[in-house]
Parts: C-alpha cells; structure tokens; sequence
C-alpha cells in the first residue's frame, strides 16, 4: 500500500510541478484566489440567500440543512417522492461526510457510485482513502477479482486495465441509462446566477447530471462563489493542483432546469454540518477555503507513509487533520489529535492554491485541543519545562543535573534507550549524551581568561574528538 | 556591528562547538559577540505541542532579553522561524496587542545564521576550510518558514577544500517535528529512513544542515545504523579555517 501511494503521489507531485511552473503568475493567481474565497466568506449568508433566489428563480429547488441527518433525510425523502430505489453518485466528499449511503441503503435505496475508483471502493464494500484517487489503496488484481464477483454478466476478466475498465464501462452505462435520480457534489456554485458545477476526469459525472430525471446536488455552505468571473480564477487553480492537468477534462455547469433538456427536477442542498462554527474562528475559518483539490495530501510525507485511512476521518492528509476536528469540534476525541499528525514541515502550505496555512492551523488547534484534555501528564511535563526555561541560571543548573542523571543511560557515546513518554525517539534513534562543558560554562571562562586564544586552545581539541 | 547571539536550547544543552562556532565565526567577521546569559528557550516546543500560554510566557521572555539588541542571530532556522513568523502570530491568537507590537518590532533584527551573513551581511565567502565531502539538507523551517533559499548552499560552495554533494529528496522532511518523532514514532522513523538512505547515497562523510534539532533526529538515525556517517552544523564548517578545523 505504501508502494501505490508513493507512485502515485509523487507521480502527481512531479507533474503538479510542472504545470505549475509553466504559470508565470501563479503566485498572484493564489493570493487572488484566497481573497476571492475570503471575500465570499465574510459574506457568506448573504451570498448563500442569492444563491437561493438565484437557483428559484431558474426553477430549481433548494433545501438546507443544518447537518448530516437533515440532508441525508433530504435526499431520502426526495428519492421516496419519486418511488426511486436505486440512484446513481458522482463522486462526493460531501456526500461521504454524511454518510450518505449507508442512510439510503437502510431505507431501501440502493446508491451506485459511478466514478471508477468510486465504484472500486464501493463493491469491495471498504472507504475512500484519498481525494483524488479513493481507490490508491488497491491494485489490479485485487480489482480483477473484486469485478469477477462483483459484476454479473462479464464472465472471467483478466487483469489488463483496458478490459476492466471497459467492464466497468458497460456496467455503468446500463446504470446511466435507466436510472430516475442522480445525486451530486459540487466544486463551485455561483451566488449572482445560481450556477452550480462539477469537475471531474472521467465524464461519468456528466453523464449524471444530464440524463437522469431528477438531480440533486449537496453542498457544504463554503462552496459559493459570488460573480461567474470569479470561476475563471478557480478553474486555473483547482486541476492544476489536483490532477496537474492544465483543464480538467470534464467540466459541467448548469443553471436551474431547461424544459426538454437535462434534469426537469433541480434540488441544491446546502449543508452546514459544522461550518458556521469553523467560520465564526476568525483564524480557523481559513479553512473554508479548500476546494478540495488533494494537492496536500499528495506532498504530505507523513500521508505518504501513514496513508488515508490511518486518519480516521472522512477527509484525509493535512486538510482532514484541520478540518474535521473543526467540523466536529475539538471535543471529539478521535479528531482532536488529528492535528498531532503533522511533523509541520510546510510542504502543504506551499502547494495549496488558496494559501491555507496549514502548519499554523494545525498548531492553533493542538492548544485548543490540549484546552480540551485539561491537566494531563505532557502539559504537566511542559510547565514544568518552562519553569525551567524562565530563568537563565534555573536553565544552566537543569543542565548541570542532567549532566549526571544521564550518566546510567549511555552506553559507550550514545543513549540508546530513554525511559517514559521519551521512548519512542529511541526506537529507532540514537540520542547523544550531553556534553561535559556546556556552551554557558565555555563562555564564562573565556570573558575570565585574556583574549580569545585560551578558549580556542580548549575546546578545539574537544571538537575534534567528534570528526 | 554587535551582534547579540541567541544560542537556543538545544545548543546549550547538546552542541556547545555550533555556539563557540558561531561566536567564532562572527568575530572573524570583524564583529562584535555577545551572550545575554538570561537567555534560555523560544518556546518553539510548547507552542507547536499546542501550549501556546506556556509559550506565550516564554516568547515574553525572549522578547524581555533582546528588546535593545541591535541584531540577533541564532545557529537554528527553526527558532529564527518560531520568532519572526510565530511570535506576532501566537500574540495575535491571544489578543496581546502590546506585546504583538513589540513582538513585530523585533522581528526584522531577528536572523538565522546563514541570512545573516548572505542577506544582511552580504558575505557568502568567509575564508573557510573544511577538506571533506559533505553533503546538505536543507531544514523546513528554513526553507518554508524564513525562506533562506540558497543562501546556506551559496556559503558552502565558497568552503575550500569541501566537497559539496548533492542530496536526492533534500527538500522532503526528515521527519523530526519536534515532540512528532516522539509522539508518531513509526511515520517519524519511515520518514528519517529515506533520509538516511538519501545521504548515505551521497557517499559523504557528513550531513551538514542550519539547525542541530533536525541534526540530532539524522544524527540519531545514522548513528543507529552504525554508518559512520556523522552530521556536522553549518557553522561549524563555516568557522574552520585551516589553522583550525572545528567539526
Ligand atoms: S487544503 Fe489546499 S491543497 Fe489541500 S485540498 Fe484544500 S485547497 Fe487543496
């Protein structure tokens, strides 16, 4: 697993480079794509009502809800109005954020993913572990069996990607062509024209949002846009990041219904679940800003090796270890040490394309979350650091003790084994042991001695005992 | 010029030759060095484990003991990074105005080492000496927090009797983080391999870097493997001559 992920992140990586350098003006296109999500936030509900007359007043339906069992009801309800049992998915994060289809599959209607990967996951019965590519986790011959058992109708397929694809193919276009309903995500809504879009690769979302009956789009509240123009901006940034493509090959757009052409029944479900309090954090509600476009996950080195689902969380790799715990307030004992997941190298500030600042978010929630847990043994072991810290002579005698306390640790010229919370550095890790004169005690004798040259005499045999 | 040194505490504690280096270093220079003994520790641990009061207290402190330096630099790219980026942020996060004021006040006399003497100094040649191979790993904090750039590796290719090595995956993390490696210590561990591999790919004898805590996380993993390859900080290299050599 570790092996897929590292192909197919740093194949991306590579490529995101490139596409990225060949915009000279990419650094503007990223503050101005940040400020464009900025603006539209500090104005959210307003942006959100226009929103709403606009997608009415072009005949469509819109529904909020407050969290993930109002919208799961939602579309529930929508399917049963329409005596619908089966209802074909684009891939949504949202979507998997309420646990949609389990909720559907518990009221008899049956959810089919139709986006490959999607689709992969869904019929191995397992969970998304990436953004971009859910199915990273599995290779092709375990799709290879998943399709025998799994698609009816296709006899004994081998392992070449073209006939499973093309299995898979077959298999969805049945699905395309006789279901009723359709659900969808969104990338982008536009509050002055009541426009919502999908982006995606493969066309299997196009399919969706045209040919069924009855279309109905989730999305969380940050996903408006005020002014179409405003979409140009988004459509540079957001395939660049996440596919390291220049333009995404499909791209959908409607407004409302068209009579005699598309869906004839439009639902938009505007779904908080959590978001009007990570916008009411004056710093964590940079955080809305995502467009989910996985451009962090696939720099991040701690994702590379832990992967999607040792994060527990629907969103994963560094927007997952600030969002969810946001989403679900830092009470929440798994996501609240999401944000301890992070070594805070910063590779994922640079690349995302809305400028979050990942790092500081990250270590912004750790004290919130070290708020939540109260008194435990680390912070009791911090104040007792800074106790320390608060006095250069406390410092200077700390180090003094330490000098002889290590003296049972060390073994020939290393600590290769530290006792308590410590002990995870020297599993695979040396620590060296302290030094016999302290850099304070150096400068104290040279200011005593004449000139510099005594104290260079001293200590350069000393440093030459370490080459 | 006098230059106030801020030594951090894990240089204190485990690396007194990067400090007595860098003093020397300074001085050869033709500046002045001084060390306020009241110093101790930036805050950058509790502030990035998430005890941001604790921290609060300590960038007081700093603050406190340089407020009238005229520079201050410090051997460490992360701490440098924790003063000028995190400071006025961690003031903000609490609403201190006055001490984010002073805090924004201080921060363009803050420098790493290596900035110092490339950016504000204008050196990149120090007169210095160090017959090994070496190879360099470029610290995240100072390539994504204070954006040093090549400012260390245009120093490097001055040292005579050096040769500089190229590093494969140099700006990837080597998984240190602070209390990450003791927290997370199997993806912290995965990550410090790749480094060590990268490195003892090199061929060098020495893995040089701006900051001892990333060096002791290498150090630590080469030390482990029984390599024989050592790490050595940056101004340690820089402040051999060869009258002396330091590392
Ligand atoms: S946080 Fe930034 S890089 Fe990560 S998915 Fe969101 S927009 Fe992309």
């Amino acid at each position: 697993m570790r092996a897929n992920l590292r192909n197919v992140t740093g194949a991306i990586r590579a490529k995101r480079a490139n596409v990225v350098g060949e915009m000279p003006h990419w650094e503007q296109l990223r503050d101005l794509g940040a400020a464009l999500k900025d603006d539209t936030l500090a104005d959210l509900p307003d942006r959100l009502l226009q929103l709403e007359r606009s997608v009415q007043a072009r005949g469509g339906q819109v529904h909020w809800a407050r969290d993930a069992r109002e919208a799961r009801d939602l579309v529930a309800l929508i399917a049963e109005q329409h005596a619908v049992t089966e209802l074909i998915k684009v891939k949504s994060i949202t979507s998997d954020e309420i646990e949609l289809n389990l909720a559907l599959e518990e009221r008899g209607i049956h959810a089919v993913e139709t986006d490959l990967a999607e689709l992969i996951v869904q019929l191995s019965k397992d969970s998304p572990s990436h953004i971009l590519v859910p199915a990273i986790h599995r290779n092709r011959a375990e799709i290879q069996e998943l399709f025998n058992t799994e698609l009816p109708g296709e006899g004994q397929l081998s392992d070449d990607p073209a006939a499973l694809a093309g299995a898979a193919r077959r298999y969805l276009r049945q699905k395309f062509l006789t279901t009723k309903m359709a659900v969808s995500g969104v990338n982008f809504a536009v509050a002055e024209t009541g426009t919502v879009c999908v982006v995606e690769s493969e066309g299997n979302g196009r399919m969706c949002v045209t040919l069924p009956e009855v279309l109905v789009s989730i999305m969380g509240i940050e996903k408006v846009l005020e002014k179409v123009e405003d979409l140009s901006v988004f459509m540079e940034l957001l395939p660049r990041s996440s596919t390291a493509e220049r333009m995404n090959p499909y791209n959908s757009f409607w407004t409302g219904v068209t009579p005699g052409d598309g869906p004839q029944e439009f639902h938009l479900i505007l779904l908080d679940n959590g978001r009007t309090n990570v916008l009411a954090d004056e710093f964590g509600r940079q955080t809305l800003r995502c467009i989910r476009c996985s451009a962090c996950l696939n720099v991040c080195p701690v994702y590379e090796r832990a992967g999607g689902h040792a994060y527990g969380s629907v969103y994963p790799g560094p927007i997952g270890a600030i969002l969810t715990p946001q989403l679900l307030g830092m009470y929440d004992k798994n996501a609240n040490t999401l944000p301890g997941a992070s070594s805070l190298c910063g590779a994922c500030y640079d690349v995302c394309p809305v400028k979050i600042n990942i790092p500081q978010v990250l270590i912004y929630l750790r004290s919130e979350a070290n708020v939540q847990k109260g008194l435990t043994a680390e912070a009791l072991a911090m104040k007792g650091m800074k106790f320390v810290m608060a006095e250069g002579w406390r410092f200077e005698g700390a180090l003094k003790l330490a000098r002889v306390g290590q003296g049972p640790l060390v073994r020939g010229d290393a600590i290769t084994s530290l006792p308590g919370l410590l002990g995870g550095w020297t599993q695979s890790r040396d620590l060296q042991p302290l030094p016999k004169e302290g850099f304070r005690e150096w400068w104290k004798r040279r200011g005593q001695e004449p000139a510099a040259a005594s104290g260079e005499a001293d200590t350069s045999s000393e440093s030459k005992e370490r080459v | 010029m006098h230059i106030d040194l801020f030594l951090t505490c894990v240089n204190d504690a485990l690396f007194p030759q990067t400090g007595q280096a860098t003093v020397r270093l300074l001085e050869r220079l033709g500046h002045t060095v001084g060390f306020n003994p009241r110093q101790t520790c930036c805050g950058q641990m509790h502030l990035n484990t998430g005890y941001r009061d604790d921290a609060l207290d300590l960038a007081r402190k700093f603050v406190g003991d340089f407020r009238d330096a005229e520079v201050v630099v410090m051997p460490s790219g992360s701490c440098a990074a924790m003063v000028r980026e995190l400071y006025p942020q961690a003031a903000q996060w609490a609403g201190d105005e006055a001490l984010l004021r002073e805090m924004e006040a201080l921060a363009p006399r803050v420098f790493e080492l290596s900035e110092f003497l490339v950016n504000r100094l204008g050196v990149t040649d120090v007169g210095a000496y160090y017959p090994h191979r070496v190879t360099y790993h470029p610290t995240c904090h100072a390539m994504r927090g204070l954006r040093v750039g090549d400012a260390p590796l245009r120093l490097l290719r001055q040292v005579r009797g050096m040769t500089l090595l190229e590093l494969a995956g140099a700006e990837e993390c080597c998984g240190f983080g602070g209390t990450f490696a003791v927290k997370n210590p199997d993806v912290s561990a995965a990550m410090l391999t790749d480094k060590t591999r990268h490195i003892l790919d090199t061929g060098a004898e020495a893995c040089t870097a701006g900051d001892n805590s990333c060096l002791l996380h290498i150090g630590g993993g080469l030390s482990r493997l029984r390599s024989g390859t050592r790490t050595v900080h940056l101004a340690e290299i820089l402040a051999s001559t060869e009258q002396e050599v330091y590392a």
